[in-house]
């Protein structure tokens, strides 16, 4: 015997020691535990060692090669993390290069509003309606209590066409006509309906007005719908647009197919009622007119307004979406330039 | 309009501040624009947000009513006067001024009748008279021309009243006035911007909105006087009237003052007028204008000699509708053109006036005019309108007429400006007024059961609250069990007959003036209608959801075009594909490129792209919406359309990948594949393009269900170069939503996921060059049978060497069945069958 075991497992260990790849430990591993190896030596050994030693021998054999099993796994497994590590060194990309640009799309913001309105209301009840845009004279005007010649039909400049009986609808409201003939049933059936829809206005385009727009109208007929009911519904209706605890207050106005007439003011999300530029320092924004159902229009579509009452609302979609978005110029709704359209 | 609160306190008390005076008008319907502070501090009571106003606020202590008892020469200047203001002090202050209009009084003596004027005195603080821009200044002490001068005698600029700066403010002698009195108290004012909506005609005074100041703060109303000093020969002798048309012209009155004489109004009315923005004139001319504003009755004065010249005698006022051919020149000196149911004054020699909106210019008061005939009438407010309308002419008199004026307020407002007349110009009234008045509004009384009230309104409104509030608005009520019946009062014309409207006129007023606030919230308990489902919203939704999930945007255009605009879509000699349809055509177009309701959504569409292809490299957008088609019916037909455009980059760009290819035919092929997968159509096919906007080579109609559905592909060439569109194709189609909305699938069936393997195999065959891809895949998949799940073209060849003229296409196949494993036996035979029927029907070769 030219080494003893201890030799062996001293000289072993050290060069073990030394091993930072895993060429050399497997080469390490064939000099020491392979079929040639040392410890294999060792074994064959035993054979020419004095009986009466060889069990011991062969005990210590044995310790030797777990021993050394032992270390070379230990020693595998440090140079696998170590070489991991390198290797997830070396595989660092630059989490700062731009992305790979995925296609997006997008709904056009006026169609985000309404989608959100529509939401609303259909919890509370109210279902689309959908009505024409190009109307007759009878329906934008004369039904809604609004008579040739009568003075409200100037706070509406009007876009006739070539005959004179019909126009391009001017608020959503001639839908309630045909909403009550429609689905009232000659006057029988209680009616919840929103009116959505473009309307137009003779105006001059300017940053703050338009020749179209869009508008969300609601309908409320039935045996007992109040004043209450109004405030109600549009308190509940900003609670869930606005914020939990929006505030809104109502003030006297007049739209002829309502009597009584209010407007709608909500208390200013930009501010939180303190007064800022956008509210005119008032505290308050309107989001809405309002009012109980005129007992003419009720009749025209065929209710006795004596048994039958409603209130109606409308509101605007795009001047809300302004306020949202701190949005200064309308133009840009109908414009479609994609960098705008992009940005929602 | 302006509403100084000075005036509005001639007829009502107010105790509260301006600020909470305009909340509670703003409240009650007349809404309240702007506060406008001259000389008053503003004041902000508790919980009330307001703008903050940098008017200057007069000191109490510094500005202050002086009398100007003297103006002397100034030793050194001739430009330069000494006025010597008493403003309450021991001794008279002398004030340095260059002021015009003190120069008259130089070297005077002691001015009597007594005049007042503002007197700043030093450390005051002042508009800079001379700055162009408002800029504040405090009086110092300083030399004038060897004179010291320590204070001022003010202009209207200088106190911020008006831009007058001519001269000083000269105020005539006023009992109440002492000098030292804080100016404040003298000129300081709040004027209010009203907004009316057109239901508050009977607000549109001074009275009127007092009216509803003493409703709201429950304040009695003081009336200004009816009576006039007549001392005159009786009117009746002097003047006749002839009303023609008591449908058009309900009541003419007329009122006489003889030997006035026109002169310039006083300070006061003048200063009123300004307030309220009118420009003062001569006092006969105020006046009107001034009861015009006070009481909402227009009135207009005639030149009576005049009158008389004309009539070679006692005149005689006629209302009636113009004569054939008729022209009449107004004040403002425009020759009219009559329409037939203009209603007119005249007299036995012409037309004088149009009535209630402008009279004419030979009548109307002069300098020389000595005897003034004074109009006070009512008019029908829809014949007013159309005037107004046809003459495109709107005067503070036809503003009132055209919304209402009550004819019992004809006699208020002519006795009132007769009077003022007389007061201010001198003369003697004749006796009586002449009142033609063959067309008195009927009375009307509303039943209103409270019951009905409380009803309609969600809360409790007791009878005697609801019968006093009517009362406040001069309602005469009265109370018969239950039911308070209310009588208009008589300036108001809004309040209707009909029972059921008339109640909710006075619901409205109760509710107004009790506080919308009071009103509570509740939730409506009454029945809920049905609910029904909406089908094509849905679909609508659907189809938008699909398309942004595939990168497009969503576009809304212009309904409106022109028809040149859609023109341009069409190549030269190409039958058009456009809807066969009129135009709605648009009478009064907000320009002449937006004078129709478009027919197809491609020509915005491409204006869209004109304009984002400065900024974009690529565009995918969408429109979902109407195009109008003008039919035999009165209203047009409004279907719905979605129109889809693609152009440039397939990708964005991207530092690990070369440049993008542009997208082409095939992407929106791709994006409508996607679109009807997505709405479970399944009976949709394609077919060669027909569309004359479209590249009839490169371009495809979508049938659904067998019907043409719409086309989409690549602009028309010619199309594209008049569009200014060549940067990159244009992939562009557009679809009619109907056949979508009717054939897309709501519910479907899914096929359970197979429990076999398949069989994958690729053949490729090679085919005439102009053979349609359809055809070979058809032929394919009608040869492999149930067992062929899936044809998919992955490879297109042509060159060496497959012979010119063919074509190879290389399909990877998928065989599968659900009950067992296929052996390659089984996938042998398969593809024999299709191999087979390509050479027999297609004369396919199959390539090795
Ligand atoms: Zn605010």
């Amino acid at each position: 015997m030219d080494k003893s075991i201890d030799d062996i497992r001293a000289e072993a260990l050290e060069s073990l020691a030394t091993i930072t790849d895993s060429e050399t430990l497997a080469e390490w591993r064939g000099q020491h535990l392979g079929r040639r190896g040392a410890v294999a030596m060792l074994f064959r050994n035993i054979g020419s060692t004095p009986a009466e030693e060889r069990a011991a021998f062969g005990k210590q054999v044995n310790a030797l090669r777990g021993e050394l099993d032992r270390a070379f796994d230990e020693r595998a497994a440090l140079i696998e993390r170590q070489q991991l590590a390198r290797d997830l060194e070396s595989d660092e990309i630059d989490i700062t290069l731009p992305a790979h640009p995925n296609r997006r799309g997008g709904l056009h913001p006026s169609t985000r509003t309404h989608r959100e309105f529509q939401q609303i209301w259909a919890d509370m009840g109210f279902q689309v309606y959908r009505s024409r845009e190009v109307e007759a004279d009878d329906f934008n005007f004369t039904l809604l209590n609004l008579p040739p010649h009568h003075p409200a039909r100037d706070m509406q400049d009007t876009f006739y066409t070539s005959d004179p009986r019909v126009l391009l609808r001017t608020h959503t409201s001639p839908g309630q006509i045909r909403a009550m003939r429609e689905l009232g049933d000659n006057g029988s059936k209680p009616i919840r309906v929103i009116l959505p829809g473009m309307c137009y206005r003779q105006e001059q385009v300017t940053a703050r007005s338009e020749i179209q727009f869009t508008q969300v109208e609601g309908l409320a007929i039935g045996r007992n719908i109040r004043m209450s009911d109004l405030k109600g519904t549009i308190a509940e209706f900003a609670k869930r647009m606005y914020q939990p605890d929006a505030r809104v207050r109502f003030r006297a106005s007049y739209f002829p197919f309502t009597e009584p007439s209010m407007e709608v003011d909500v208390e200013c999300f930009l501010c939180g009622g303190k007064g800022c530029r956008v509210c005119k320092y008032s505290g308050w924004l309107e989001i809405a007119g309002s009012g109980m159902v005129h007992p003419d229009v009720l009749r025209n579509g065929g209710y006795d307004p004596t048994k039958w009452s409603g209130f109606a609302f409308g509101m605007g979609p795009e001047r809300i979406t302004m306020l949202k978005h701190g949005i200064q110029d309308i133009r840009y709704f109908w414009g479609n330039d994609l960098r705008f359209l992009r940005q929602f | 309009m302006l509403v100084p609160i000075s005036w509005l306190r001639d007829f009502v008390d107010i105790d509260i501040p301006v600020e909470l005076l305009a909340e509670r008008l703003t409240l009650a319907g007349l809404e309240v624009a702007q506060l406008r502070y001259i000389g008053v501090p503003q004041q902000h009571p508790p919980g009330l947000r307001q703008p903050t106003s940098n008017h200057l606020v007069w000191e109490r202590d510094k500005l202050l009513l002086g009398r100007i008892c003297e103006v002397r020469a100034h030793p050194n200047a001739d430009r330069l006067v000494l006025a010597m203001v008493d403003y309450g002090a021991d001794e008279l202050e002398q004030c340095v001024t260059g002021a015009p209009n003190l120069f008259p009084y130089k070297d005077q003596g002691v001015i009597n009748p007594p005049i007042w004027s503002a007197f700043a005195r030093e450390g005051a603080t002042v508009w800079d008279g001379h700055s162009e821009k408002p800029r504040k200044m405090t009086l110092k002490g300083r030399e004038l021309r060897g004179i010291y001068n320590k204070s001022m005698v003010c202009s209207e600029k200088e106190l911020g009243i008006s831009d007058e700066h001519e001269g000083v403010i000269i105020l005539e002698h006023d009992k109440h006035y002492a000098a030292g009195m804080p100016f404040a108290d003298v000129l300081g004012d709040v004027v209010l911007d009203i907004e009316f909506t057109p239901n508050l005609a009977r607000c549109f005074s001074m009275i009127g909105v007092a009216r509803e100041v003493a409703a709201l703060l429950d304040k009695p109303l003081r009336y200004p006087s009816c009576n006039f000093l007549a001392e005159g020969a009786p009117i009746s002798e002097q003047v006749a009237v002839d009303i023609r048309e008591p449908e058009l012209n309900p009541r003419f009155t007329l009122t006489l003052l003889r030997d006035c004489q026109v002169r310039q109004s006083p300070f006061w009315l003048q200063h009123r007028l300004k307030l309220i923005g009118q420009r003062p004139r001569n006092n006969i001319v105020d006046i009107t204008n001034y009861i015009t504003f006070e009481l909402g009755q227009p009135l207009h004065a005639f030149d009576y000699d005049e009158l008389r010249n004309r009539a070679g005698g006692t005149p005689t006022i006629i209302t009636r509708l113009p004569q054939p051919g008729e022209k009449l020149e107004t004040l403002d000196a425009v020759v009219r053109e009559l329409n037939d149911d203009t209603i007119l004054v005249a007299d036995t020699a012409g037309a004088l006036a149009l009535g209630g909106v402008m009279g004419g210019g030979e009548t109307e008061i002069s300098d020389r005019t000595h005897n003034v005939l004074l109009e006070a009438a009512a008019w029908n407010n829809i014949s007013i309108r159309k005037t107004i309308r046809e003459q495109r002419i709107h005067t503070e008199a036809s503003t009132r007429f055209s919304r209402g004026v009550h004819p019992s307020q004809a006699i208020l407002g002519g006795a009132r400006g007769i009077e003022l007349m007389r007061q201010l110009g001198g003369g003697t009234v004749a006796q009586g007024v002449l009142d033609a008045y063959p067309k008195p509004p009927p009375t009307v009384t509303v039943a209103l059961p409270i019951a009905r009230v409380t009803k309609l309104l969600g809360m409790e409104v007791s009878l005697d609250l609801a019968a006093d509030v009517l009362r406040r608005l001069e309602f005469a009520v009265r109370i018969d069990g239950d039911i308070i019946h209310a009588t208009a009062p008589d300036h108001r014309l809004d309040i209707s007959a009909d029972p059921a409207v008339g109640q909710a006129d006075l619901l409205e007023e109760i509710a107004r003036i009790v506080g919308y606030d009071r009103i509570p919230e509740t939730i409506m308990a009454d029945e809920m209608p049905p609910q029904r489902e909406n089908a094509p919203l849905l679909i609508e939704e659907r189809i938008r959801d699909n398309l942004v999930g595939q990168g497009l945007y969503e576009v809304i255009n212009y309904r409106f075009t022109s028809a040149q605009t859609e023109a341009r879509l069409l190549p030269d000699n190409a039958v058009s594909s456009l809807p066969d349809a009129d135009y709605v055509t648009i009478a009064n177009p907000a320009s002449s490129e937006r004078d129709v309701l478009r027919h197809t959504l491609l020509g915005n569409m491409l204006e869209n792209a004109v304009n984002n292809a400065r900024y974009n490299k690529a565009q995918q957008v969408f429109e979902l919406g109407n195009v109008y088609l003008k039919k035999d019916d009165l209203l047009p037909e409004e279907p719905l359309q979605l129109g889809i455009l693609l152009m440039g980059a397939r990708h964005a760009d991207w530092w690990g990948r070369g440049e993008s290819p542009d997208m082409d035919f095939y992407d929106l092929k791709g994006v409508l594949e996607s679109l009807l997968h997505a709405l479970h159509i399944s009976e949709f096919a394609f077919q060669r393009g027909t569309h004359s906007s479209l590249h009839p080579g490169r371009s495809a109609d979508l049938l659904i269900a067998g019907e043409r559905a719409g086309s989409f592909g690549e602009l028309h060439p010619q199309v594209a170069q008049r569009v200014k569109l060549t940067a990159a194709k244009v992939i562009i189609g557009e679809f009619a939503v109907a056949p979508m909305i009717e054939h897309a699938r709501r519910l479907h069936d899914i096929a359970p996921l197979p429990t076999q393997p398949a069989v994958l195999e690729d053949i490729a065959l090679v085919v005439r060059a102009d053979l349609p891809a359809s055809e070979v895949e058809a032929v394919i998949r009608q040869a492999g049978g149930r067992l062929l799940k899936d044809v998919a073209l992955f490879d297109i060849y042509t060159g060496d060497p497959v012979p010119p003229g063919k074509k190879s296409l290389a399909y990877a196949l998928t065989y599968q069945d659900e009950t067992r494993t296929l052996t390659d036996k089984n996938a042998a035979r398969i593809r024999k069958k299709i191999i087979g029927a390509a050479r027999h029907r297609l004369n396919a070769e199959l390539r090795a």
